[in-house]
């Protein structure tokens, strides 16, 4: 059995499968995969993410750790609650994981990391402090809702009483607050509007309760990895790691090259990926034909089959099977994708598959 | 629980048979239906090939994954269900109307070692924990 969340025994009463993801007991679904993923595209549904990792970084040289950690730039951020999304970087300029790094003040940053990469990173963290006067501290007892969806602001600001409802309702997006116990943050895995609430295990029952009682329906990982796929977002572990750079996993726009004498981790590799040239690319495929893309499978480009699908699956909003592949710079609009054996025809798509609950 | 009709005989990979004369009819059960989750996708056999009893012979893609149907007997595929096409879902809501393709027998004593509902139920029990 693996590591379980506050919420676990909701879960189990509402009906969900479970299943391991990150050494997690995680809901996969509660009914329906697809009308779960429907319900977040033209509605509001929750998912419990206390799996992830709330890591705070506090004293006086946290700006510049972070500065010399992230790829991108944490002095994009100068308002308090401002949120920056950022790879993590080795010497080689491959990803130690992607991140959520908001600003709470000069002396306090809060970082939200994967789940499965927990370990590594807090190893990694930690190792590269050391010269730094600054303290990495994991708030204990901490738990995550994500609300999601057309109807989800609404919906969850119901939740609360006046004035906070309002205040909750004006966050701006890509930015967070505390409000009384709970951080809230307009930020979200799925492609529509949001909020992702981070709180104490505590209160988390209650939240949960309370949303539901708005009418806000539980989602499972199943449905949360085909939103994020509809939405262009990439997974973790799928469609970038450590044999890869942000610039051949469609994450080139997340690293701050200026100012030049920004030396982070990971840079003097990245500048020598980027001159030599990179000859792979992620790119959007949306399959022609009557099948299913999945992780792994062979993409076949000019006669040549050095390309592979990071992330595959159906979309519910295209009623078609849509994919993430690496595949060779020069691909055309076109490519083949072997399945069992068999070449079928995909179209080449610029990312999202999808936004505000409509194909794009 | 799911459902296991007692008059159906089954198999250790989770497909249902019904005979009628010398013709099986195959599809998936209920509790390999909700195991696998939404189906997206079936890919049936063509009409005139032949398998050996345990040959992949299907294939049902769920949002989960792709997972092959074997062949519980031996013979020639007859007819299949071609409405599956472009209503895979009716897998996930009637698995027992929903059959993927009708296998003429090549020997009917392999029907006898298939499992009947009872048998299948333990099957079925013991994979859910």
């Amino acid at each position: 059995m693996g590591k379980q969340t506050p919420l676990y025994d909701k879960h189990v009463v509402m009906g969900a499968k479970m299943v391991d993801f990150g050494g997690w007991d995680m809901p996969l679904r509660y009914g329906s995969q697809i009308e779960e993923h429907h319900q977040v595209r033209t509605d509001a549904g929750m998912f419990d993410v206390s799996h992830m990792s709330v890591v705070d970084f506090t004293g006086p040289d946290t700006r510049e750790f972070l500065r010399k950690i992230f790829a991108n730039n944490v002095d994009r951020l100068t308002t308090p609650g401002k949120a920056l999304y950022t790879c993590m970087l080795k010497e080689d300029g491959y990803v130690i994981d992607d991140l959520i790094v908001y600003y709470m003040d000069e002396n306090w940053f809060r970082v939200v990391f994967n789940a499965s990469t927990h370990d590594k990173d807090l190893a990694w963290v930690q190792e590269h402090a050391k010269p730094f006067s600054m303290e990495i501290i994991e708030p204990p007892n901490m738990a995550m809702i994500a609300v999601q969806g057309p109807n989800a602001r609404t919906k969850a600001s119901a939740v609360f009483d006046e004035p906070i409802r309002s205040e909750i309702t004006a966050l701006a997006p890509f930015t967070a607050a505390y409000f009384g116990d709970l951080f809230i943050s307009r930020t979200g895995y799925t492609g529509e509007d949001g909020f992702e609430i981070i709180l104490p295990a505590s209160q988390v029952n209650d939240v949960w309760r309370a949303l539901y009682g708005e009418g806000v329906q539980p989602i499972g990982l199943g449905a949360r990895d085909s939103l994020r796929l509809e939405a262009g977002m990439n997974l973790y572990g799928s469609d970038m790691d450590e044999t890869t750079s942000p610039l051949e996993s469609g994450l080139g726009w997340t690293v701050a090259w200026d100012p030049e004498g920004r030396d982070f981790i990971g840079r003097a590799a990245l500048e020598k990926i980027r001159s030599a040239g990179t000859h792979k690319k992620l790119v959007g495929l949306i399959l022609e034909e009557k099948g299913v893309l999945r992780n792994h499978q062979k993409v076949i480009v000019n006669g040549l089959d050095d390309g592979e699908i990071t992330s595959g699956g159906f979309s519910p909003t295209l009623g078609k099977s849509i994919a993430f592949a690496r595949v060779p710079k020069d691909v055309g609009g076109s490519c083949k994708v072997e399945i069992r054996g068999k070449q079928v025809l995909a179209t080449v798509v610029k990312l999202p598959f999808a936004r505000n609950g409509k194909p794009v | 629980m799911s459902n296991v009709p007692a008059e159906l005989k089954y198999t250790k990979s989770h497909e249902w048979v019904s005979v009628d004369g010398d013709v099986a009819t195959v599809g998936i059960t209920d509790h390999a239906q909700d195991l696998l989750g939404d189906m997206v996708f079936i890919e049936v056999p063509d009409v005139g090939a032949n398998f050996n009893k345990g040959d992949d012979c299907a294939v049902v893609e769920s949002v989960k994954a792709a997972s092959d149907v074997y062949s519980p007997v031996s013979g020639e595929i007859v007819e299949v269900n071609d409405d599956l096409a472009d209503a895979p879902e009716s897998v996930n809501s009637d698995p027992y109307q929903s059959w993927l393709f009708k296998i003429k027998l090549s020997d009917a004593s392999e029907l006898d070692e298939m499992l009947d509902a009872n048998a299948y139920s333990g099957v079925a029990a013991d994979d859910s924990h």
